[in-house]
């Protein structure tokens, strides 16, 4: 295959953005994000099957200012790329493309995913 | 100009029927995912601040058990679906394409065993 410094589409700096270029991007953020979330993941479950001082162990880190903003944003992440990824499954049956419905389901997307993260928040903290 | 004929150009790149596979695997794990990962959250942002025994009871009940396993499985396919396209639209020199693939690969598979492999220890003692 051709090994060139070929310009990637979408040709990201030359674009203004709009809602559906940056839900789109967002979707990938996140799924990247979450992949790497799936670390934090295992170590839950590995340390929880290893003992009370493993898990000890994981909730100082999951405790700590720096553990609960990664949780934080896992959580945002995970909520986002599920509500946008139903956006994408509508897609895939033929539905909802058209401009005006893209846009009013992209800001669906974006408000749900952040409710959805507020009340994990409140049912976590209470 | 290439002189080769259509389908000599198209062989050895794959069968002409697994295409779509990716495609629907990624669809299908998706849709299993929805309720999945609703039900973990939850779940998990209600043991918030439990103690190790209420959390190790949870894991350890049979329904609970079998859906973390279904879930995991379900969330490890799906990740190791969407980094794949993800290398393929930025990795571009075969090698490290080729690297970087079977490392993203053996790496959620590793994973993907541990995490499986910790529920069942737990609800299996």
């Amino acid at each position: 295959m051709s090994e060139y410094q070929r310009p990637l589409s979408p040709h990201l700096q030359v674009y203004k953005p709009q809602l559906t270029s940056v839900t789109s991007i967002v979707h990938r953020g996140t799924g990247i994000a979450l992949a790497i979330g799936t670390l934090m993941l295992t170590a839950w479950v590995l340390s929880l099957a290893a003992g009370p001082e493993a898990l000890e162990c994981f909730n100082a880190f999951a405790g700590s200012w720096i553990g609960q903003l990664l949780l934080l944003g896992w959580t945002f992440s995970i909520f986002y790329h599920l509500c946008n990824g139903v956006r994408h499954l509508f897609w895939d049956a033929g539905k909802g493309l058209d401009v005006e419905t893209a846009y009013k389901t992209g800001y669906a997307a974006i408000i749900g995913a952040v409710v959805l993260t507020v009340l994990a928040v409140i049912i976590a903290l209470a | 100009m290439s002189l080769k004929s259509p389908i000599g150009r198209a062989r050895g790149l794959g069968s002409a029927k697994d295409g779509l596979h990716h495609w629907w695997m990624q669809r299908i794990s998706a849709v299993l995912l929805v309720p999945l990962s609703l039900w973990f959250v939850y779940s998990v942002a209600c043991l918030m601040g439990s103690d190790y025994e209420t959390v190790v009871a949870w894991v350890a009940a049979p329904w609970v058990a079998v859906a973390l396993v279904i879930y995991f499985a379900a969330l490890f396919y799906h990740s190791q679906l969407g980094v794949q396209v993800v290398i393929e639209d930025y990795f571009h020199g075969s090698a490290t394409k080729l690297i970087s693939m079977y490392l993203m690969k053996l790496a959620h598979l590793v994973l993907a065993v541990a995490a499986i492999f910790a529920v069942l220890r737990i609800a299996l003692g």
